[in-house]
């Protein structure tokens, strides 16, 4: 499988701090790849750095052309979405302005239209509540409409910072059903940074291990899964 | 009665300019958190490039169409010298920044045109314009100007994809980013904006005050009142606001002219009509610190 995203020698400083010490790895076309570790481990500042929302150095390919250093409004427009920590709701907005903005750039209007009926399919609990003022969703709305967002975008690589935070387990199960159904059906390849290991592990097909800023291990998942310091340090058992 | 009316009407013209005023200081607050000082200063001189245009010849309303455009883009441009380079720069860098501009505008303006009152036409027709004995041509085209400028406004923030963007990059300038808006070409709107209505209400207000460059002066006070009372970060609470006060102060004027009439004592009349209206401001704002329409932000964790 060709390499839809590769990052090597990654580097990435808030101020005068490096978090990110030399980070790199690959996401395959049309896979689930998974960044685990710890607390502070660099997994939100690497999907960052790919975003050029954090200072970096190194090499950031999308698709065969070098990312780094462009504007981070430039990188989205290359198709890559960012769900972030925290999901980045546009509270003041309504539900569906919240969707539309992420189509603001695209002159085809029944185009848009037809790709926010597409998205109410995954997500038809938002077209319910299509009018209502954002900041008034559930914590586990909130991130579906932020995976909504992203899907307005058409993007072909999906960031997504622990999509579960926070969220009861049943809706945890229900958004990650959701996920696979987005890498299935609309090939969209997906970069998941998660603390529920064991979750992601069985959604992803490739995983990373980060520590203090470094890839301490990679593999496919069920490798990943399967060593004992993987499953003493994040999976419990 | 006729008496009262007018000066409700007289108020009204008033407020309407005060909410332009008030609408420009809120759009720029929203998207930065500041309060740009020389708002007022920038209006005055937009109208002074009116009263240029006019003296070179053109119609007022060629004039007012072309000042309202040389306006946005001294915003626009302003935007991106000035501040742009002070993103990250302390608050009190930028108040410094904002005075300074207040300054600038002003001693521009007394040198280019000098410090003497000049005269300012009306567009509006004198005769059949208005309604005897209540409300002046002027006043009342005043009214109707301000009320398309904000309709227009009102529609392109709702309505247009544009106007979503700008909002959404006010509110949330690093999402904003992730769905691709260029959130600092949208700030820069937003200071052309802001410059266009401010431009609207120097035009408007130059006949009323007389054109000379301290006009804007008293002006950008009872605006800045009108963002408070309204709730500094609510644009239609800022226009409610901006009437508010416009009637307020004249209202507090006629009330004192009553009482004189009827005891022969003498409270309150023109000359401290700006003062009541800061007090009754002060004391809405203790009553309700977020304003009359803010909602006080509660954030959902």
């Amino acid at each position: 499988m060709a390499a839809l995203l590769e990052v090597s020698g990654l580097k990435a400083f808030y101020g005068q701090t490096q978090s990110l010490y030399d980070v790199g790895f690959e996401i395959p076309m049309g896979g689930i790849t998974t960044l685990l570790g710890a607390n502070g481990a660099g997994k939100t500042t690497t999907l960052r750095a790919i975003c050029n929302m954090v200072r970096t150095d190194g090499t950031i390919r999308f698709d065969g052309k070098n990312i780094r250093g462009m504007a981070t409004e430039e990188i989205v427009r290359q198709r890559i979405a960012h769900v972030p920590e925290g999901r980045g709701t546009f509270t003041t907005l309504t539900v569906d302005e919240n969707l539309r903005i992420a189509a603001y750039t695209r002159k085809d209007k029944q185009a848009v239209k037809d790709e926010l009926e597409r998205v109410f399919v995954y997500f038809p609990r938002l077209k319910e509540r299509i009018q209502q003022q954002a900041g008034t969703l559930s914590g586990g709305e909130q991130q579906m409409l932020a995976i909504a967002r992203a899907l307005m975008l058409k993007p072909r690589l999906m960031l997504l910072d622990e999509p579960s935070f926070g969220l009861a387990p049943l809706i945890v199960l229900e958004i990650f059903r959701i996920l696979r159904r987005i890498n299935e059906e609309e090939k969209v390849s997906i970069l998941l940074v998660e603390q529920n290991a064991a979750l992601a592990l069985d959604l992803a097909t490739h995983a990373y291990v980060l520590e203090t800023g470094k890839v301490v291990m990679s593999g496919p998942s069920d490798v990943v899964k399967n060593d004992e310091n993987v499953r003493k340090s994040y999976l419990g058992y | 009665m006729e008496q009262f009316l007018q000066q409700i009407a007289s108020g009204l013209a008033n407020g309407a300019i005060y909410a332009c005023v008030a609408l420009a200081l809120v759009m720029i607050y929203v998207s930065t958190d500041h309060i740009n000082f020389a708002q007022g200063e920038m209006a005055m001189f937009s109208a002074y490039i009116s009263w240029q245009l006019m003296d070179w010849g053109m119609s007022f309303w060629v004039a007012f169409i072309l000042t309202v455009l040389i306006s946005f883009a001294m915003g626009v441009l302003i935007e991106r010298l000035i501040l742009r380079p002070l993103h990250n720069a302390p608050v009190l860098s930028i108040i410094v920044v904002f005075i300074g501009l207040l300054a600038i505008f002003n001693s521009m303006a007394g040198a280019f045109w000098s410090y003497l009152i000049k005269e300012f036409p009306s567009p509006f027709p004198k005769a059949d314009f208005g309604i005897a004995g209540v409300i002046g041509p002027h006043q009342l085209g005043v009214v109707l100007v301000t009320l398309i400028v904000l309709g227009l406004l009102f529609v392109f923030f709702r309505y247009t994809p544009l106007g979503l963007a700008m909002r959404a990059a006010a509110q949330n300038p690093q999402m904003a980013r992730l769905v691709g808006v260029r959130v600092d070409w949208m700030l820069a709107l937003g200071w052309g904006l802001a410059a266009s209505v401010g431009a609207v209400a120097g035009i408007m207000v130059a006949h009323i005050v007389y054109l000379e460059p301290n006009m804007m002066g008293g002006i950008l006070l009872y605006a800045f009142a009108s963002a408070l009372v309204g709730g500094i970060s609510n644009p239609a609470g800022a226009v409610a606001g901006g009437f508010i006060v416009g009637i307020l102060e004249n209202m507090v004027a006629y009330a004192g002219n009553q009482i004189e009439k009827a005891t022969g004592i003498y409270i309150i009349g023109n000359g401290e009509k700006l003062t009541v209206a800061l007090i009754i401001v002060i004391f809405v704002l203790t009553v309700k610190p977020a304003g009359l329409f803010g909602r006080v932000v509660v954030k959902r964790v």
